[in-house]
């Protein structure tokens, strides 16, 4: 594999998720022209003069702003999350998913919805619902006698069953006229009604738990080489591994609450980040935030410009994933062998 | 108190079980200074779980071992891996690291929770890769080397430790004629220049008798004979611990141990 030096490749990622983002103000039903973006988003923190529409504004900044910024937000916690979960499992196709967040989230949203909670509520359920899921997985886990990762993936699949049979529960006994588009979508994933409130409680728990594991990233290296040669190196894996586990289910919880479920970004971000600067966690976890950011945010581009109505970003995820996945298999084969 | 200044490793009385199967029963040993030193047994004599029980991988269930007279018991894991770096008999690689970004982990028991290694870290690595001739691989993917570099560059990352004791889980199990003796003479050699003690397994009685200062039979999960090559390594006690007839042939300076004949 070619060796590019790093810095720049990340700056380079960096640079490509403010253009993003820039890109993402601009586009949509209601097409802004960049220089216009720019000069409103100046006029927040400069006085200049306001030569445009006010409808411009509440476009830019009340609407597209936010909702870009936790596309942003949501693709670098799946995504690093899915780099720190394939560390610590030698597996490429575990996400933080496979604890049972996703469904055991699921399953507090839809409660909240059919209860006709308030969004702020109903993010509250899914991260609540969320947390026990994965401590429900760790619990069983912990209560077997073999504390191998397989025991945790399989713990993980009872448990997000188990949830998956309680949100068809929950779908089955909703208004199918009111309640039930509402549950369905939001388990399809959206970011259509993300306002700041709710995208300032997400970023209040998945920043510091990003930077949590970035601190940590170095550790990750030493997880993946087995836990005998971990403990020969002076960790101790398994303490380790709650801190890295806990912190990425955080992040992915808070995260699910915020754009519902979407998968396949955990499973194709750090897949591509590994392509670009390698399988080292100290570059790979840096790489993984940044496309992870970029690459959630053209996806809902993508989903809100696509067509006239809303495309669920799940569904996106996985057109697009799928095939990206399948492709990345074939080339990187030596990956992981 | 003069053993402990000698002995860098010292067994007392090592006793290990998982739950109810002995593995390990009063073993008493001690390893010094620019020596190797070789554990010969059969398969399943407890030859790795003594290893692991040094590495502090496991707990033994009696008796003590002392590192530099420190009882292993009263040290961090940390600390204990800055003592003792071992070199796994298999190792299944999980991402295709750069070499040196794997002898580089080497460096972990001398880094804080949070920190990352930094330039004298990386000095340390690239001298232990120098020493032992993997230099110009270093940013090879460690997944596409030969068995006998893969065991170069995991000592290479035992080195870049720094510990004082080296301990390795049959070196040559997978490796041909030509790596087996590469990596043992660079053992040997390793032992005398960096004052390492070091311990390992072998399974072949051979490369004992070759390479070894001194030799523990094991057998059974006990030590049966304790000794120089020569004195250990006798026709006698090898068919005793194999349960087979053995000889050892000479051309008056070297020794080889080969299948004896029913006579």
């Amino acid at each position: 594999m070619r060796r590019r030096r790093f810095l720049p490749t990340l700056l380079l990622m960096w640079v490509g998720v403010l253009a993003v983002l820039l890109a993402s103000l601009c586009l949509g039903r209601y097409p802004v022209a960049p220089k216009t973006v720019l000069q409103v988003l100046i006029s927040r923190f400069a006085p200049i003069a306001r030569t445009w529409d006010p409808t411009v504004e509440t476009v830019v900044w009340q609407v597209r702003l936010p909702r870009a910024l936790a596309a942003a937000l949501v693709g670098a916690a799946l995504s690093s999350g899915g780099a720190v979960f394939q560390g610590l499992f030698h597996n490429p196709l575990v996400s933080p998913y496979v604890l049972g967040v996703s469904s055991g989230a699921g399953f507090g949203a839809a409660v909240a919805i059919l209860l006709g909670a308030s969004a702020a509520i109903t993010q509250a359920s899914a991260f609540a619902t969320g947390a026990v899921a994965v401590s429900l997985t760790w619990l069983i886990a912990r209560s077997g006698r073999d504390r191998s990762h397989v025991t945790l993936v399989l713990a993980g699949f009872v448990v997000g069953s188990l949830f998956a049979s309680l949100v068809a529960g929950a779908q089955y006994v909703a208004d199918p006229s009111t309640k039930l588009p509402q549950i369905v979508f939001w388990l399809m994933g959206s970011l259509a009604s993300v306002q700041w409130a709710d995208l300032l409680r997400g970023t209040l728990i998945v920043v510091p738990c990003l930077l949590g594991v970035t601190g940590l990233r170095w550790k990750l290296n030493i997880l993946s080489m087995g836990d005998d040669e971990a403990r020969s190196l002076g960790e101790n894996p398994w303490a380790m591994r709650v801190i890295l586990v806990g912190l990425t289910t955080m992040a992915t919880a808070s995260s699910v609450a915020l754009s519902g479920v979407i998968g396949w970004v955990g499973l194709v971000v750090p897949h591509l980040a590994r392509g670009i600067v390698g399988p080292d966690s100290r570059k790979l976890i840096p790489a993984s935030i940044a496309l992870g950011a970029v690459y959630m945010m053209l996806i809902d581009d993508v989903a809100r410009t696509l067509t006239m109505g809303e495309i669920p970003l799940g569904v996106l995820t996985g057109i697009i994933g799928a095939p990206i996945f399948a492709l990345l298999l074939r080339q990187n084969r030596s990956d992981w062998n | 108190m003069e053993q402990f200044r000698l002995s860098v490793v010292d067994i007392q009385d090592l006793g290990f079980a998982y739950g109810e199967a002995t593995v390990l029963h009063d073993l008493t040993m001690a390893a010094v200074p620019r020596e190797v030193f070789a554990i010969v047994g059969p398969n399943a004599a407890g030859k790795t779980t003594l290893l692991r029980c040094i590495e502090r991988i496991l707990t033994p269930r009696t008796g003590t071992i002392r590192i530099d007279g420190r009882d292993l018991k009263s040290l961090s894991a940390r600390d204990v891996s800055r003592r003792a770096a071992s070199v796994p008999q298999s190792h299944a690689p999980a991402f295709p690291y750069a070499v040196q970004d794997v002898v580089l982990m080497g460096r972990n028991p001398h880094l804080g929770v949070g920190a990352q290694p930094g330039a004298h870290d990386v000095a340390v690595a690239q001298e232990a890769m120098k020493e032992l001739g993997i230099y110009g691989i270093a940013t090879r993917p460690y997944t596409q080397l030969s068995g006998g570099q893969l065991q170069l560059v995991l000592l290479a990352r035992a080195l870049a430790q720094e510990a004082h004791v080296l301990l390795l889980d049959e070196p040559t199990a997978h490796l041909d004629f030509r790596n087996r003796h590469l990596v043992l003479s660079t053992i040997r050699d390793l032992a005398v220049r960096r004052g390492l003690t070091v311990i390992m397994t072998v399974h072949d009685p051979n490369d004992a008798m070759q390479y070894a200062d001194r030799v523990g039979l094991v057998s059974d999960g006990g030590l049966i004979a304790l000794g120089t090559p020569d004195e250990v390594l006798t026709a006698d006690n090898l068919g005793r611990l194999y349960g087979m007839p053995i000889d050892v042939l000479t051309d008056g300076t070297r020794r080889v141990i080969v299948p004896g004949t029913d006579s």
